[in-house]
């Protein structure tokens, strides 16, 4: 197997801007990797050998040209199944959209293929994003290269999954509640949830509007601040996309000073309910960010366990409204027009033969939730307790630069476990939701692993809206740190597949 | 708030155009009760004087310059339809008959 598939990011397109490596040589040995492991560990839904390898030659071209390349020029990604990709297959996770092709890119696709980023192909994802498992990916679950009977997360398990598995150093994730850093979690690897409408959503495939957000995964926190700044800025395709600079993600994931920094524990968000191993590898970053020289204090925000109640009534809502579009009549695929039933028939019968459990669930719910009658006791209400989350916030960044937390209450638990019973699933998202709800970046990062399992830990940094690069600043200090006393990547721990 | 019955799951899988088969209804019910029991958590905080948020960065009036671009042919929109016919989308009825 190449060792180019092992090296970061950033030292992949130092390699090809130089001219040592080709792109073409990057694309293939990952390529290859696929090949090798993605049986065991299916991270991806479909695999664009002929346009990776065209793109790749695109990048050689411009180097042979002497043309000046982007920072990740010739780096070869997995991109989640969520975003719109001319020409390739977007399925969301969801027979529903089974070979459907989309006629145009999102705005995150035409900013990754015009910085001569090579999408791979598409990852794998819980069905319309809903999920902490990949578990409801109508095509089956993704594989946890750590161990192959546990889930690599969810909804974006085939991004962190393809990223731990060394079949491609980056990523492009959605978080709609946690969906990008859990899994980064529970993989050993990095994501980052920008702040809400710093990176556009057109062509994103929208879960719940008010949450969604894009965002990177990698293996370290530069790669990571990398890919962060191809994907971000102003989109006029995106309405909420905000009209701002792009926060210096790159310079603040160099300085890695958290000297004089004041950094707060959310009180509400661990102790009981999160693993033993979870809190003590968070305690021991809580001393390392001490020893580094900043002054660690405790807050709390009082609103924080209702959060996930008033999640799981925002979220649906917003997805059964958003999801009425599946409906077989423009796109997808249309089940049981024999010519002598109703469109009403017809949609009834495509959408549950196109949906699975999940989805159903949500959407009930959502239906249920903005009924005459209860939508002032359910939406109503739960929009206000979103006031007071991001009031507990306003008054938490007021006294502290960044807020830490676990980024997940376990580490992976066993492919089948929570399966059937959606509660105990949507427990894995206490701690990542929060910041969805008051549109913050947040980022996690590997902090080591789980005395009890052995499995990867992660530590949830999240900062004020539109100051996404102190999570860089902060995080790529810990890395520092904790690469030193591990002696490499956390990665480099994992066990190797048995493929390769 | 009240408990969710296999008759409200059906009313709500019709208005949301699910066609869920009658022996799953029970099950979709058990779960979603047990759901709606967790969520009723919103009602435990004071919310006596708090504006409700619908949207993490308050905007109105977003505008952008009206300028004609490339859109999609006809051919590319209809390029994903299950069923087309003279360059529309063909649909199953939509009226009953007389």
């Amino acid at each position: 197997m190449s060792e180019l598939i092992r090296k970061d990011a950033s030292v992949l397109a130092g390699l090809v801007s130089s001219g040592e490596v080709s792109a073409v040589e990057v694309a293939q040995a990952h390529l290859d990797r696929i090949a090798v492991v993605d049986g065991d560990v299916h991270a991806f839904l479909h695999v664009d050998t002929e346009g990776a390898l065209a793109s790749a030659a695109a990048v050689d071209a411009k180097v042979k040209a002497g043309e000046k390349l982007s920072v990740l020029a010739g780096v070869p990604l997995g991109l989640k199944d969520i975003l719109a990709t001319n020409g390739l297959p977007t399925t969301c996770g969801s027979r529903v959209l089974d070979g459907w092709i989309p006629p145009y890119d999102a705005t995150v696709v035409t900013k990754l293929r015009e910085a001569g980023v090579v999408i791979l192909g598409k990852t794998n994802m819980d069905e319309f994003a809903m999920g902490s498992s990949t578990e409801h990916s109508a095509f089956g679950p993704t594989h946890n290269p750590w161990d192959l009977e546990r889930i690599p997360g969810g909804s974006g398990g085939g991004s962190s999954a393809c990223v731990a598995s060394f079949e491609a150093p980056l990523a492009i994730g959605t978080d709609t509640g946690g969906s990008i850093r859990q899994p980064a979690a529970v993989t050993g690897s990095v994501g980052v949830k920008p702040t809400y409408g710093g990176v556009s959503r057109y062509g994103i495939v929208a879960l719940a509007s008010s949450l969604d957000q894009a965002g990177p995964c990698a293996r370290n926190v530069l790669d990571t601040a990398l890919l962060h700044s191809v994907i971000a800025g102003h989109d006029p395709m995106d309405a909420t996309s905000i009209n701002a600079p792009v926060p210096d993600v790159i310079a603040a994931a160099k300085r890695a000073d958290i000297k004089g920094m004041k950094v707060g524990i959310v009180k509400e968000l661990g102790g009981e309910g999160y693993q033993a191993g979870v809190r003590t590898r968070f305690e021991e970053s809580v001393a390392l960010i001490e020893s580094l020289g900043a002054e660690v204090v405790e807050v709390s925000c009082p609103s924080f366990p209702a959060a996930l109640a008033a999640y799981y009534l925002i979220l649906p809502s917003e997805a059964s409204s958003n999801l009425a579009k599946f409906d077989g009549i423009r796109f997808g695929n249309r089940v049981g027009d024999d010519g002598t039933k109703s469109v009403e028939q017809v949609m009834s019968e495509t959408r549950a033969a196109g949906f699975g459990s999940e989805v159903i669930r949500r959407i009930i719910l959502g239906t249920y939730a903005l009924s005459a009658g209860y939508y002032d006791a359910y939406y109503g209400q739960a929009q206000k307790v979103r006031t007071l989350i991001k009031q507990d916030f306003d008054a938490a960044f007021a006294k502290v630069d960044v807020l830490i937390s676990p980024t997940a209450p376990t580490t992976a638990f066993k492919i089948g476990e929570k399966l059937d019973d959606p509660l105990a699933m949507y427990l894995n998202d206490v701690a990542t939701i929060p910041v969805n709800m008051a549109g913050l970046p947040g980022m996690s990062l590997p902090i080591g692993l789980a005395p009890e399992d052995n499995l990867p830990v992660g530590l949830q940094i999240i900062a004020p809206a539109m100051a996404d690069d102190r999570l860089y600043n902060v995080g790529a200090a810990i890395e520092r740190e904790l690469l030193a006393k591990w002696g490499g990547p956390i990665l480099g721990m994992a066990p190797e597949l048995a493929g390769a | 708030m009240s408990g969710i019955s296999q008759e409200d799951v059906a009313h709500l899988a019709n208005l949301a155009r699910i066609n869920i088969p009658t022996d799953e209804l029970g099950h979709y019910a058990k779960q979603l009760d047990a759901i709606l029991n967790a969520v009723a958590e919103v009602s435990s905080l004071d919310t006596a004087n708090v504006v409700a948020m619908s949207h993490p960065v308050p905007m109105t009036n977003v505008f952008r310059e009206d300028i004609p671009g490339v859109s999609l042919t006809a051919e590319q929109a209809l390029s994903g339809a299950p069923a087309v016919e003279d360059e529309r989308f063909r649909v199953p009825r939509i009226l009953d008959e007389e």
